[in-house]
């Protein structure tokens, strides 16, 4: 159901000149690096190879004072891979802020009794004060593990998330770590993620895939008895409902999903995991890390795949078939054939609805391409994208995605990215809660990428159909011509079509 | 299958259909090595017992869920209440993010800020570069006419110097070298943003007025609104009060148009906000009130230093809240409170004295700020109600003693209870075993809410789940009458859903209440 469109490049190639120009010389220079006008994604080679014209530079540090919009290796571990396992006390180690902001923001569901059997929706934090700056945290750390154990003592292990000072003040969370987890016969998991670590919040979900590795992997009695079909998912947060609208499609086609990553998750589930056939990752780029130790550890091959909207979920359906032999690949068929028509209703319903509009998108992990067919599914055109903590690797698999003169921005910042909307307008940005409100300001749609808006779920056939509902509600509200007072008006751009 | 084009389910209903609910409970006994549910229930039990809320309350390290936040939050949004001041935290960038995330969700608005985004080697060599290649970039690309700088605890752990910091930049050519650049040390290990927001207004009052000559303007008054998620709707309440009355004064830190700006087409980084020149001019006033005693401490006493008569008040709500508030301003400005207000006044005791029955013994538990909980505690007293907890996670030894003395004022506040340091886990003990009738607090408060069944009134920084309460005041006589509504709403609201069942309680079901 691909879309045949080409962007306009000369367009978005003036827009980046205009941006570079008004950065003083050196940061022009730098930025300069960030951001480029893709080739034809038709025209891409084999996975892995570089398309030098989609090509740009990445991972690398943020420019002080332009306003990026990352964050931070704390926010990679607990807010991204940790902080979902829901039966875990995950303990934000350091001052109260860091905790308090990423306090049940991520929205990755869980079912569970919160503050008794699971602690997901909850803010553990040792609130560093002064002397604990001077004299260091560790006997606190210490006493904090003794009161988790005495007012939650259901909770399966514990996990001690490093903000920035823990770092510097030279604590030995490890220590304290491998010491309380013999005491209290538990799994204790220090994760080094203080901000200031790496340049956004990618380092954090690379040592957070770390500490599973060093942590918990082999370090308890696993009793478990696998199956031929046995898989993991990983890299679903499980947002709003993701991985279990993507679990539902899984096990019908045949498949056992013996732990799911993060999202919903148990220690169980993660300490499993090596007992299974075959990873299937989402969020490649949050946790490739572990999939790759996991394949020269035990063998365990690992499969990208991609579920949102249905001309990629067919084809990671059927990708994941194929790998497990016909029994599954005869029900993935039926499987298919079983959601045909929902989808069908979907996109008639939708389509007309949507039918060219633009898209601009500013996402992290495997957004900004992974989305991209699920709006084509819809008629729509992406004319933008970028990535906020992407690497070299996503970009390359970026190209496949994208069609000939799209705009592509990395670790765009608040400036750069006013402009490029302002320059292209297009008809929808998806991108996070600090883009939300200065877009819409400008008349422009948005839907949140990350939380999806607090709608979701958007994985599986079941959230195509929201995804598609909620990318209708936002283009076709009638508040988008209200913006202008009738005594000022010009040519009117708002639009609305009422809901079906 | 339970999706239909038609009827499209999103993850409330999606996930209670039975498809779903079998393929969830297969997970849990299957895959996630779950407890017996009788250990579940028993655990949970226990939780609601006073044998757990002393273990609870012997907690000395460990904090959950508190009801505060970090000085640099404070920080930025009191920048944010400057003209044209773009806050630049000086430390690790992730922490930008989540203030500007923060804030964002509250007022759903725009909120803009800058990092040096220090890294790795920045913390072993300390944050110069970035302090300069930072302002030299965020006074290219945003246009400011003042940059305030502030800290995360990064920055803080390892000692860099603001002062010297900027002055490098400045000597660098950054920044011109008469451009603002005001700055406050924000350790994030240190208070909470009440006090992030008080050392960064002072910041900027030193800036400003250090070494100026003060030449006294007899009657104007400069009024510090504090740390305030209703500042929008709050500051406007306020100047309309002030320009009732007459009187000259300066608004210094206001964020009410920068956090209401309107949609029209155009995006504003900036909108409203203290003039710089206000800000100048502001030395010169008589008097500085703070309407947050808790979160101005440092500003007033220099405010002190400077020669001008000061004094705070607890985030003025409710009939003598306000009172006493608009008697120290007609004193100080020598205006007489016009008429129009006593009416006002009248219509907001009008309005409890109808609603008496309703409020009178009810029991509150009452978490937030300092200077909030002083205030509600106070009206609800005023209604006849019993504020039975108060909390305050940021609330220090001398607020508990004000606390005490406000309580003991009134009958009302016989049985009432001081919480200060403690945090939500331990308010959910509080609600099993001394239960109210209602919560006020924010929007974490719905954990609570859920687990106890007591009734949430939002009222208090951050609501993210409720839209728009923002925009209207709580101070004043008409915050009065707003906050009084919201509490009978909630009263009668739960009246209603209890007595609605057909046949079985509906005779109290009253048209008329």
């Amino acid at each position: 159901m691909s879309l045949e469109y080409e962007n306009d490049g000369a367009l978005h190639a003036k827009l980046i000149e205009e941006v570079l120009s008004q950065y003083p010389d050196k940061t022009a220079k730098r930025r300069k690096k960030h951001l480029n006008v893709a080739k034809s994604g038709d025209e891409a080679g084999e996975e892995g190879e570089v398309l030098s014209e989609c090509d740009v530079k990445s991972n690398i540090k943020s420019i002080p004072g332009v306003m990026t919009i990352r964050g931070c290796a704390y926010a990679g571990s607990k807010g991204v891979v940790w902080g979902p396992v829901k039966d875990m006390v995950h303990i934000s180690h350091g001052p109260v802020g860091c905790g308090q902001y990423s306090w049940s923001q991520r929205r990755n569901y869980y079912v569970g009794t919160t503050g008794i059997d699971t602690f997901g929706t909850m803010q553990f934090t040792s609130d560093f004060q002064e002397k604990d700056i001077v004299f260091g945290g560790d006997k606190k750390l210490e006493q904090i593990i003794d009161e988790i154990e005495e007012l939650f003592p259901l909770n399966k292990g514990i996990t001690v998330q490093s903000e920035c000072p823990i770092g510097l003040i030279g604590d030995d969370t490890e220590a304290v770590s491998r010491k309380k987890a013999k005491e209290i016969e538990k799994t204790i998991v220090p994760v080094r993620c203080e901000g200031f670590r790496g340049v956004s919040q990618s380092l954090g979900h690379h040592i957070a895939n770390d500490a599973i590795r060093d942590w918990v992997f082999e370090k308890r009695d696993v009793e478990f008895e696998g199956g031929p079909y046995d898989v993991n998912v990983v890299g679903d947060y499980n947002i709003g409902g993701d991985a279990w609208a993507s679990r539902i499609l899984l096990e019908e086609i045949g498949l056992r999903v013996v732990g799911n990553w993060s999202g919903d998750a148990t220690l169980a589930e993660i300490e499993r995991a090596p007992k299974a056939k075959l990873n299937l990752i989402h969020c490649y780029r949050s946790m490739n890390y572990i999939c790759r130790h996991m394949e020269e550890k035990y063998g365990i091959a690992w499969m990208e795949y991609n579920f949102f909207g249905p001309s990629q979920i067919e084809a990671s359906l059927r990708k994941i078939a194929k790998h497990f032999g016909p029994e599954i690949e005869e029900k993935t068929e039926k499987v298919i054939a079983k959601y045909r028509p929902l989808i069908e209703e979907v996109i008639a319903k939708y389509r007309p609805r949507l039918e060219g509009n633009t898209v601009m998108l500013y996402v992290g992990g495997l957004r900004p391409r992974h989305v991209i067919t699920a709006y084509e599914d819809l008629g729509m055109v992406i004319v933008g994208t970028g990535y906020e903590f992407g690497h070299n690797d996503d970009y390359q698999r970026t190209a496949h995605y994208v069609k000939n003169g799209t705009l592509i921005y990395d670790d765009v910042t608040g400036y750069e990215l006013e402009k490029f909307i302002e320059g292209v307008r297009p008809n929808l940005v998806g991108s996070g809660i600090k883009e939300k409100y200065p877009v819409q300001k400008m008349g422009i749609p948005f839907r949140q990428m990350h939380s999806w808006d607090y709608s979701g779920p958007y994985h599986g056939y079941d959230g195509f159909a929201v995804f598609a509902r909620d990318v209708d509600l936002a283009i076709n509200n009638p508040v988008w011509g209200l913006f202008e007072a009738p005594w000022k008006r010009r040519p009117s751009h708002g639009r609305a079509m009422a809901a079906e | 299958m339970p999706q239909s084009a038609e009827k499209i389910l999103d993850h409330a209903p999606l996930f209670r259909e039975p498809e779903y609910r079998q393929m969830l409970a297969e997970k849990k006994l299957n895959f996630e090595c779950p407890h017996q549910d009788q250990v579940v229930t028993d655990q949970r039990e226990f939780t609601e017992t006073w044998e757990y809320r002393e273990k609870n309350f012997a907690r000395e390290a460990l904090v959950i869920n508190p009801a505060k936040a970090c000085q640099p939050l404070g920080a930025v949004f009191a920048a944010t209440g400057f003209e044209r001041t773009m806050p630049f935290v000086h430390g690790s960038q992730g922490c930008v993010a989540y203030y500007r995330s923060h804030l964002s969700r509250h007022f759903k608005e725009p909120a803009s800020a800058v990092s040096s985004s220090m890294t790795e080697d920045a913390a072993v060599f300390g944050g110069l570069k970035n302090m300069v290649d930072g302002l030299a970039n965020t006074y290219k690309l945003y246009d400011p006419k003042m940059i305030a700088v502030s800290t995360t605890c990064m920055a803080e752990v390892i000692g860099d110097d603001l002062h010297s910091f900027i002055e490098n930049a400045k000597e660098e050519g950054s920044v011109p070298r008469d451009f603002d650049v005001p700055f406050a040390h924000t350790p994030a290990f240190v208070g909470s943003h009440v006090d992030g927001y008080d050392v960064t207004v002072k910041g900027i009052l030193e800036h400003f007025w250090k070494g100026q000559e003060r030449t006294e303007a007899l009657g104007t008054i400069n009024i510090i609104p504090g740390f305030d998620g209703f500042c929008v709707g709050n500051n406007r309440e306020l100047k309309r009060l002030l320009d009732l009355m007459g009187v000259s004064y300066t608004f210094i830190q206001d964020a009410s148009d920068q956090f209401d700006t309107p949609s029209d087409g155009e995006y504003r980084m900036y909108d409203g906000g203290t003039k710089i020149q206000d800000v100048k001019n502001a030395l010169n006033a008589e008097a500085t009130l703070s309407l947050q005693h808790y979160n101005t401490r440092k500003t007033l006493e220099y405010c002190e230093e400077v020669g001008q008569a000061t004094a705070s008040f607890h985030y003025p709500l409710g009939v003598q809240a306000t009172d006493e508030f608009l008697v120290e301003v007609s004193a100080i400005s020598g205006k007489e409170i016009p008429e129009a207000i006593r009416l006002e006044r009248g219509r907001l005791v009008d309005a409890m004295a109808d609603s008496q029955s309703w409020l009178h013994g009810r029991k509150y538990a009452l978490y937030g700020d300092p200077d909030f909980v002083h205030a509600m505690a106070r009206f609800i007293m005023e209604t006849g109600g019993e504020p039975t907890h108060c909390l305050a996670t940021n609330g220090t030894k001398a607020w508990e003693d004000e606390m005490k003395e406000l309580l003991a004022s009134s009958p009302f506040g016989k049985e009432a209870q001081v919480w200060a340091g403690k945090d939500l886990w331990a308010m959910r003990s509080l609600l099993f075993t001394e239960p109210v009738d209602l919560l006020i607090g924010n929007s974490y408060g719905k954990y609570l809410e859920r687990d106890t069944g007591t009734p949430l009134i939002r009222l208090m920084f951050p609501i993210f789940d409720r839209h728009h309460h923002h925009r209207f005041a709580l101070m004043g006589y008409q915050g009065g009458l707003r906050v009084l509504t919201t509490i009978l709403d909630k009263i009668f609201d739960k009246l209603d859903r209890e007595t609605s069942e057909t046949g079985v309680t509906d005779y109290s079901y009253d048209l008329t209440r």
